[in-house]
């Protein structure tokens, strides 16, 4: 297994994309809707034709194959399992279709029930088990005709918060003890950090950014990257000499070479603390009102409007309990690296790169 | 009850036993309506049939009982018409062949149009439809034409299934079309299309089988639009079940098998729609 690369131009929901997949990865798909990544996974599933461009598989072109011969195997986001069929039925399916004698689909099947801990629920039906149970029977028999390419189309999405996080990384655990090479797509990004080897974030039918989830939070390619996985507060600043000066904190860039000027900066809520809570004196760049408290648990997110401005921090809760809707905050900037915009996307040349 | 008490000017007693009271008085009043109407339509529709067995089962003297109408049904033979038992016999082969026809046309084709041509979807529902909106004796007229040469090849009733087939379409298009919106047509054909199935499997082995409810009562519908079909198979000179009827109670007038067959026409709907909706219901029962 080489990897698959792909164009695909004319129509606007994928622009000329080019994606490699090493052996045993798991590459995960991020974007808001509409950006084209589940038409990047239909496509390499062959459930839609690529206008132009290839894809291919080990070395193999699969582009013009239809998508029953391509041997991917798919997880859908809505419940897809076949109704009439039991769990087992479901899972051995595609070995059916193979001819498959019946006692060796069977053994593959209960295998495959194992390896999602399911073997117990093997001869109920679909709308017998939960909608968490279904996905996983789903996985296990698209995993059960051992495909070359696992292909997970916002597998989790229909589901609540719990079982999400738990068949998240189970899908994480399956996936390494197989060693299937896998593209996953989601619009979560805290799904696509937690469990992808790489990230790959989407816009517009093009690929921003395509590198480790660390990398891709704490060095984003552009302005979109930043802002898309974690929040991201835009402030106006100033490139002078190696630092930025935003709202009269003197911050180190990301990228030193950044030329003398006016930029925009991006610092995420968690650079934002709260320096003093201060009554009604004062107007400097950084005191402002709050406008709202979001609670998410240890850590709760203000908004505060600056007066020109909002800006989002996130706070511990202790710290953001005393606060209230129309109190007066200062806050302070921790001076982690920042990445910086100009008028011109300086990370376009980035993008280009990792393209 | 909540409200009352916040605004704390009627005692709680008082209003607390009489809602239920009340309640408890209009149910059984709604219980008896209930009755009434059940009783009242049930007396509508039994009666005449109750009294359509009681004639069928008349004896040669009035008020004595016999089962004479009911043997005759497979050896009665009127003059100048053929024997009763030929034409029940074209009639179920009638039925048969219009719904296997109408399922072989039908169900495929309406998968196919939802998953792959969408666009022809309310087009596809209009045609199916139309057959609704004309007149019988239109339809023949149209017909007609092209009866005389089908009957250059065949003169067997059986060539009634092409009409059939069309009649039917409307009633069976909408049992289908009530199975096909029940079920997610494009993610299942999707899954089992990325598991290796052909276009002819994705039919067979997985949206078919989920549309096993709605194919039954396309069947049924079909079935019994097919015994109980006048009109066309008598303006086009074809002789089935219930042309035959009309031609026995004209031509020889044996009210006695007329009637015993009637029924057992009847009872056999009955049996088909009993039979049909067990077959659904032990199928989900176990699903």
């Amino acid at each position: 297994m080489e990897g698959l690369s792909r164009h695909y131009g004319a129509v606007v929901a994928l622009d000329q994309l080019d994606l490699t997949v090493h052996p045993g990865e798991l590459v995960a798909l991020l974007g808001p809707s509409g950006c084209g990544k589940t038409t990047t996974l239909r496509l390499v599933a062959g459930l839609e034709d690529a206008d132009s461009g290839h894809i291919t598989v080990g070395g193999k072109d699969i582009t013009r194959l239809s998508a029953a011969k391509r041997d991917m195997g798919m997880v859908f986001q809505a419940y897809s399992l076949f109704p009439h069929m039991t769990v087992r039925q479901n899972v051995a399916f595609g070995l059916r279709l193979r001819r498959v004698s019946a006692a060796q689909r069977d053994k593959r099947a209960m295998e495959m029930l194992d390896l999602v801990g399911l073997s117990t629920q093997a001869d109920r039906y679909p709308h017998q088990i939960s909608g968490g149970q279904q996905q996983r029977v789903a996985l296990a028999r698209a995993l059960a005709i051992e495909p070359q390419v696992l292909l997970l189309d916002e597998p989790l999405s229909a589901l609540d918060a719990k079982v999400r996080a738990q068949l998240r990384d189970e899908i994480r655990r399956i996936q390494l003890e197989v060693g299937i090479t896998t593209l996953f797509v989601t619009h979560d990004q805290e799904e696509a950090l937690a469990i992808a080897d790489r990230v790959g974030v989407m816009r517009e039918g093009r690929l921003e950014q395509l590198a480790p989830p660390t990398e891709v939070y704490s060095r984003p390619a552009t302005s979109f990257v930043a802002e898309f996985v974690g929040l991201s507060n835009r402030l106006d600043g100033e490139v002078r000499g190696g630092e930025v000066i935003v709202r009269g904190c003197k911050l180190p860039l990301v990228e030193k070479d950044t030329p003398d000027g006016q930029v925009v900066a991006l610092v995420r809520p968690e650079a934002m603390s709260l320096a003093s809570q201060a009554p009604d004196s004062g107007s400097g760049p950084l005191t402002g009102t709050v406008i709202a408290i979001t609670f998410l648990g240890a850590t709760s997110r203000v908004t505060v409007d600056l007066g020109d401005t909002r800006v989002m921090a996130q706070l511990p809760t202790s710290e953001a309990s005393t606060l209230a809707a129309g109190s007066r905050v200062v806050l302070a900037i921790r001076p982690d690296p920042v990445l910086v915009s100009a008028g011109a996307d300086p990370a376009a040349a980035a993008a280009g790169e990792e393209a | 009850m909540a409200a009352l008490t916040s605004v704390g000017e009627t005692p709680l007693t008082a209003p607390a036993g009489r809602p239920s009271g009340m309640q408890a008085r209009r149910r059984k009043r709604l219980n008896m309506f209930r009755y009434v109407v059940f009783t009242v339509f049930g007396l509508f529709f039994l009666l005449p049939l109750l009294a359509m067995v009681r004639f069928s089962l008349e004896g040669a003297k009035l008020g004595t009982w016999s089962v004479t109408a009911w043997k005759q049904i497979a050896s009665y033979s009127g003059t100048g018409i053929p024997p009763l038992i030929s034409s029940i016999e074209i009639t179920l082969e009638l039925a048969v062949i219009t719904c296997v026809v109408m399922l072989v046309l039908l169900v495929p084709t309406m998968i196919w149009v939802r998953l792959r041509v969408q666009w022809l979807a309310r087009t596809m529902e209009f045609l199916c439809l139309l057959p609704l909106t004309i007149p019988a004796i239109v339809l023949v007229v149209g017909l007609g034409a092209i009866y005389n040469k089908i009957q250059h090849y065949s003169l067997s009733a059986l060539m009634l299934f092409w009409v059939y087939v069309i009649l039917a379409l409307p009633y069976a298009y909408r049992a289908l079309a009530a199975g096909l919106s029940a079920i997610d047509v494009t993610t299942l054909s999707e899954a089992a299309r990325s598991l290796g199935a052909s276009w002819f499997s994705v039919m067979v082995r997985v949206i078919a089988p989920n549309m096993r409810q709605a194919i039954l009562n396309a069947v049924l519908l079909t079935a019994a639009l097919v015994l109980g079909e006048f009109t066309i198979a008598y303006l086009l000179l074809y002789n089935n079940l219930q042309v035959e009827l009309y031609s026995i109670s004209r031509n020889t007038p044996n009210a006695g098998v007329l009637f015993s067959t009637s029924v057992a026409a009847l009872l056999f709907g009955f049996a088909l729609l009993m039979i049909l909706s067990y077959a659904g219901r032990r199928r989900r029962g176990r699903g």
